[in-house]
């Protein structure tokens, strides 16, 4: 517009800030003329910048038609890769036309694929997938499709390229068309299209091709410019997760964030999660842009807003505001499907920190069930994940996390897996609905069940309950676990049973947790694999925990070999409660003493997995207490734990 | 397609993303820091920061990385804006190269934004001990950021390796770092040059009147347009001519090119932006420096 006038730039201004936002992002290599496409793409809408186009027309080109651009260049980025001539990492691309803005994410095509295309995929509407006119569906295209419908990207829209090296030949747009949807149905995708191109010839690209007269639809510009996308938020179930708490002074307390799904009045009323507190809407706070005001009646996703409540209640980062009648399932253990993005493989036996909206906890992989054959799409057995590798996995948290499946919520439906010690990124999750739909019956009202799933799952622990400080304080003893671990016949269970004898003289409330009680009971469906014994573990330590907050005391006396799982107990527990007694004795003693013969049968071979013979134990680095029990008789043990115990717990 | 009920407007979008990282920064990290360069994207920058703390302060300072030889309309609006919104700002020089007569016309271009910038701001972060650093870079400045993260991780020598960089999904920001490493945070990556004028104008945000056209004394050098602003501007044989110019980015006076324009008012900037059609940074001249410059610069340290 060299000559609008001012009143023409302030019309455009403002439709221009009107205008709306379409994300996509494109998968396929650079022998399916990707880059071409985009190259295509940003050239015919005129976004390309002079200067760019000059750079380009510098860069000297082997065996390229001369008349041809080497439209791939202007998305080709680091110089690194440039020298290789291939795209290593994820590429943000931006241009508008007087219709749409658009954020196109480039994800290369080599080895490290999986990783970046699911990082493009994360925030798409869509997903351009590119097919070689010459090569039809191929591997690629099928792993691509599945990573797209893994990341929950809404719709795919094919485009078959290289229709100039075909004849533009209709037979074969739709032999590929047919072959492709006979694959895809089964990936759930909502919307397929399909578009037939030659993006270095620029057919169907912005412009519609005269040469394949038979296709009457859009071109690749006018779909993306009108697709309907508004649609994807979920917009029903209200999700506020909390960012940050803004207090410039006592009378002003706002709740920051983001609003990841749903929509909010003033006056309605919200809970807080987990905390299970009700309270109303008093001010949503923003200024949205080009705005006078500085609040708002109603907020919706996905607006930044700060949010004051009615009453004066603890809600901070990682907490979530949501309707009273609405909320997400309040679980620590959870299923997801797993990209693992670190050259570092996964180590089912440490803890991983989650990322999950605003909150953070430590967390377990408990399980792989199975993983996925990018290639095949077929389940292979589940071994710990390695790079670009995806699997179903099963996950418990120190914290309780409120979860919305993926597949209902792409919002609050994600979480990323960051290591403790190096703090990268390793892992991409999405969550799973409750009940898994491969177990739930055939022919039964799937929904139905999946909704009683999610009731029966969805406990709240109830409000105004005694506190556990309060019922320490009424009993007048603080109420601990003693975590006893050491090998079979390291006299556990004896110094034990004295202990507790003893502490019950005193008066404190206490009761003794040990492998056997248990594993006739709660634990009887368990075994001894790692898997089963990790689980023992984690049991008892819920139990144990359920004691203390009854203001009851424990010790729980179990061989524990493995660190990981006592580090769990402890996060389970409390830190502040956990106490853990290394019962040390060398294991020559142990097995001379073998009180239920134990150690002979290992021997003999009868015996699998048994610790110290053919499972290995870790002992405590830093126990907060440690008796020998081959220099110390039982009842000088049990007075060293019960000092301690003393000394480290008064009220 | 145009916004309607219940859905935001590309704008309004950025705007809340945009917010929504500055949060994350607020929330994550112990002492951040903006990086104020006093151009339209700081401007921008600081207008976000502003509305996501509403209706606190900016919890964080703002930290200008001063080479000495900025403009002087630079200078005064930097007092009166940051003196405006009441915010704490901190000027930094590398007053070791400087008392060394750092130069552009002694040292070349490159070395002298080594010292001054690159060298200047890791100096700066490190004495102020900051561990998140805000800059208003945006992705579709320049090739090599267009992969940049959001949060740009940091080793402890401030250097960026591409090769080492966290995947970013969703809208989750991992700020996790090991004492002495540090993120950089960019919270305009997805902004355009035409988003920030947009806003600029829809949100009547202040910018430094040498964005808008008016009659200048420049020297014609090549493609570029150079500002006199002394006898030490021009080279032998060179003259000072009056040309009606306006800058479309504002770095150092000797490495800052004008464009010849007319657009005196933000809706004429945005006019003239539909029609001209090359890159803001074509008027930069350390990116021409090398083929890649800008990606060996950003290695070193340079945001």
């Amino acid at each position: 517009m060299p000559n609008a006038t001012l009143s023409e730039i302030d019309a455009f201004l403002e439709r221009n800030a009107r205008s709306t936002l379409l994300r996509f992002s494109t998968a396929g290599s650079v022998d399916d003329g990707k880059s071409t496409l985009i190259g295509r793409l940003l050239h015919d809408s005129k976004n390309v910048y002079e200067d760019h186009l000059r750079a380009l027309q510098a860069v000297p080109t082997e065996g390229a038609d001369s008349n041809e651009l080497p439209l791939a260049l202007l998305t080709d980025g680091l110089k690194a890769e440039r020298e290789q001539g291939i795209t290593i990492d994820v590429a943000y691309r931006y241009f508008s036309t007087p219709k749409r803005h658009f954020i196109l994410a480039d994800t290369p095509g080599h080895e490290q694929y999986t990783r970046n295309m699911a990082t493009g995929c994360s925030t798409a509407n869509l997903t351009i997938l590119l097919i070689d006119a010459e090569h039809g569906v191929i591997t690629q295209t099928k792993r691509h499709a599945f990573i797209a419908s893994l990341l929950g990207v809404p719709r795919l829209l094919i485009t078959v390229n290289k229709m100039d090296l075909v004849d533009y030949s209709q037979s074969v747009f739709n032999r590929i068309k047919e072959d492709f949807l006979g694959f895809a149905g089964k990936l759930g995708i909502r919307e397929l299209r399909f578009i037939p191109v030659s993006a270095l010839r620029g057919e169907n690209v912005v412009t519609s091709s005269g040469l394949m007269p038979w296709y009457k639809g859009e071109t690749v510009m006018e779909y993306l410019e009108n697709v309907y996308v508004a649609g994807d938020t979920n917009m029903v179930d209200f999700r506020f997760p909390v960012q940050y708490v803004i207090r410039p002074n006592p009378n002003y307390r706002g709740y920051a964030g983001q609003i990841a799904a749903g929509a909010i009045r003033v006056g309605e009323e919200v809970m807080v999660l987990p905390s299970l507190r009700k309270s109303r809407i008093k001010s949503i706070d923003t200024r949205r842009a080009g705005s006078e005001r500085s609040q708002v009646e109603e907020a919706f996703a996905p607006m930044s807003v700060a949010i004051t409540l009615e009453d004066e209640i603890d809600v901070g980062r990682g907490d979530m505001l949501v309707r009273t009648h609405n909320v997400p399932r309040i679980q620590s253990q959870f299923e997801a499907m797993l990209v693992w993005m670190s050259d570092v493989p996964m180590d089912p036996d440490k803890p991983y920190l989650i990322r999950h909206t605003s909150r953070e906890s430590k967390i377990f992989i408990d399980a792989i069930n199975y993983k996925v054959d990018v290639n095949t799409l077929h389940r292979t057995t589940g071994t710990p994940l390695q790079l670009n590798e995806i699997g179903r996995v099963g996950l418990t948290a120190a914290k309780p996390l409120m979860l919305d499946s993926y597949r209902k919520n792409r919002a609050t439906g994600n979480f990323i897996l960051i290591d403790t010690a190096t703090f990268h990124t390793v892992g991409a999750g999405m969550i799973l609905d409750s009940l898994p739909q491969e177990l739930l019956p055939l022919g039964q009202g799937a929904t139905e069940l999946m909704e009683q799933g999610r009731v029966s799952t969805n406990i709240h622990p109830e409000e105004g309950a005694i506190t556990k400080e309060a019922r320490e304080s009424q009993a007048g003893f603080r109420a601990v676990t003693l975590w006893f671990t050491g090998l079979s016949g390291s006299g556990k269970s004896t110094i034990a049973k004295g202990l507790e004898r003893k502490i019950f003289t005193e008066g404190r409330p206490i009761y003794r947790l040990d492998g056997d009680n248990l594993r006739f009971g709660l634990n009887r469906d368990l075994g001894f694999s790692r898997k089963d014994r990790s689980e023992n573990i984690r049991r008892a330590a819920e139990t144990a925990r359920l004691f203390n907050q009854a203001g009851i005391s424990v010790i729980c006396s179990f061989i524990s070999p493995f660190k990981a799982d006592r580090d769990r107990a402890r996060e389970i527990i409390g830190a502040d409660s956990f106490i853990e007694v290394h019962i040390d004795s060398p294991i020559e003693v142990c097995e001379s003493r073998d009180p239920h013969g134990l150690y002979s049968k290992a021997r003999a071979g009868e015996i699998s997995e048994f610790t110290g013979i053919s499972s290995p134990y870790e002992a405590p680095l830093n126990p907060e207490v440690s008796v020998r029990t081959d220099q110390h008789s039982v009842e000088e043990s049990v007075n060293i734990i019960y000092v301690y115990l003393q000394k480290s717990t008064s009220l | 397609m145009l916004a309607g009920k219940q859905t935001l407007s590309h704008l309004e979008q950025r705007e809340a993303e945009s917010i929504h990282i500055l949060r994350e920064v607020a929330a994550q990290f112990e002492r951040p820091v903006i990086l104020y360069s006093v151009g339209k994207d700081s401007s921008v920058l600081v207008r976000l920061a502003q509305k996501a703390f509403h209706p606190g302060g900016i919890p964080f300072p703002l930290l200008h990385v001063d080479t000495s030889y900025k403009f002087k309309e630079m200078y005064e609006f930097r007092d009166q804006f940051v003196n405006e919104i009441g915010a704490k700002l901190i000027v930094y020089r590398n007053e070791k190269a400087l008392a060394e007569n750092a130069n552009p016309h002694d040292l070349g271009t490159r070395r002298c934004c080594d010292l001054l910038k690159t060298q200047g701001l890791l100096d700066a972060l490190k004495e102020g001990n900051f561990d998140a650093a805000i800059g208003g870079a945006r992705r579709d400045e320049e090739k090599s950021r267009a992969k940049e993260r959001v949060f740009s991780f940091r080793d402890k020598f401030g250097q960026w390796d591409p090769r080492n960089q966290r995947p970013e999904l969703w809208g989750l920001y991992n700020g996790h770092i090991n004492p002495g490493e540090s993120i950089r945070v960019f919270p305009l990556s997805n902004w355009t040059e035409l988003d920030i004028w947009t806003y600029i104008h829809v949100e009547k945000i202040p910018v430094v009147p040498l964005y808008l056209s008016k009659k200048r004394r420049m020297v014609v050098r090549g493609d570029q347009l150079i500002p006199v602003q002394d006898a030490t501007s021009l080279q032998s044989g060179e003259e000072g001519q009056d040309v009606v110019c306006r800058f479309r980015t504002l770095g150092c006076t000797h490495c800052t090119g004008a464009v010849k324009s007319t657009a005196d008012t933000i809706p004429g900037i945005v006019q003239e932006m539909m029609v001209v059609r090359t890159s803001e940074r074509a008027t930069r001249i350390i990116d021409h420096d090398a083929e890649g410059s800008m990606e060996t610069k950003k290695r070193e340290g340079y945001f």
